[in-house]
């Protein structure tokens, strides 16, 4: 089954990644996986969890319940140091009106674990 | 039935592709190719901004993989002209991965030049996946509105290098160039941002000029 969709590849990616851990493990199925998903990674969690279902049917992975810790994007003030949550339209430091540079948080794309 | 069991994994989905990725630059280098990704939305001007540099990279062979959801027009256009230039058809994916550029440069047989891998035109995906690329170009125009770093982030903080198309026509727009420069200083401190026209062919000898200059450091 071809699902053109921006989220396809990467959701075959996730359930090929569990697998290939569950039989290193010997294990047989797996039960759950435990995915990291920051919200400027550029991938919707919530469509990865619509089509998890249809693309893990027949794998291991196909009674396997997907939890997704979303992270929110910070930027960090280029003065004063600080994390914060941007604005729309602004990269602007809420605390001292400095400008906000991009850090790795909200850029995560991984699978901390899963349950087999 | 056996125990339940936790097991660590921390890999991320990228990996597989960042690995390719490492291999294909490495193949790259090796065969004097500088690789460039470029990236823009659709109808930003990607294959017109090509044809520009290439007609300007005198004594330097260039080569071209298009990326396309559909068609080959931009592929033919460019064989035409003489360039060396392959179509991936991604039927439907909106952004290219290593292992489609792995099959496309074996058909180029690569040596000694500059390689133009024009993106899928997205302004989202093709910023999240190498493909081998020695540097990001990142086509924006005038007439999509200087929101476009705010809204875009990611696509300018990973450029290289920023084109600013179709500055022609500048007098009838409403573009607020200092907002659109303060959204992409505040991502990149970097990359130089060079406004160009294909219409009136200007801007691109300073472009030409930082792809030499980036390929002689490549090649040191």
């Amino acid at each position: 089954m071809i699902i053109p969709m921006h989220e396809y590849p990467v959701t075959k990616r996730i359930i090929e990644i569990a697998e290939e851990y569950a039989v290193k493990n010997g294990a047989s199925q797996v039960n759950q996986i435990n995915l990291v998903v920051g919200d400027y990674c550029g991938y919707v969690a919530s469509s990865i969890e619509l089509y998890f279902e249809i693309i893990a049917e027949g794998s291991l992975c196909e009674h396997a319940k997907l939890n997704i810790e979303r992270i929110t994007p910070k930027l960090k003030c280029s003065a004063c140091g600080e994390l914060f949550v941007r604005k729309p339209f602004s990269f602007e430091c809420p605390y001292c009106k400095g400008e906000g540079v991009p850090t790795k948080t909200g850029q995560e794309f991984y699978i901390k674990s899963i349950e087999v | 039935m056996s125990e339940k069991k936790e097991i660590d994994i921390m890999e991320s989905v990228y990996d597989k592709n960042d690995k390719a990725a490492s291999q294909i630059n490495l193949s790259f280098t090796r065969n004097g190719i500088f690789a460039v990704n470029v990236m823009g939305a659709p109808g930003a001007g990607k294959t017109s901004v090509l044809i520009q540099v290439i007609r300007r990279l005198k004594n330097v062979a260039s080569y071209v993989i298009e990326g396309d959801i559909e068609a080959d027009f931009d592929t033919k256009l460019l064989k035409s002209m003489g360039v060396k230039a392959v179509q991936i058809n991604t039927g439907g994916a909106c952004h290219l991965d290593s292992p489609l550029i792995g099959k496309a440069a074996e058909e180029l047989s690569l040596k000694n030049g500059v390689l133009f891998i024009e993106n899928i035109g997205n302004l989202v995906c093709p910023a999240e996946f190498q493909i081998g690329e020695h540097v990001k170009m990142l086509i924006s125009t005038v007439t999509e509105g200087s929101d476009k770093p705010y809204k875009y982030p990611l696509a300018f903080e990973k450029a290289d290098i920023i084109i600013l198309n179709k500055c022609d026509l500048l007098p009838y727009l409403v573009f607020n160039e200092d907002f659109f420069m303060k959204g992409v200083r505040a991502l990149n401190k970097t990359a130089p941002v060079i406004k160009v026209s294909c219409k009136t062919e200007d801007g691109f000898e300073e472009v030409v000029e930082w792809i030499r200059n980036k390929q002689k450091l490549q090649k040191e």
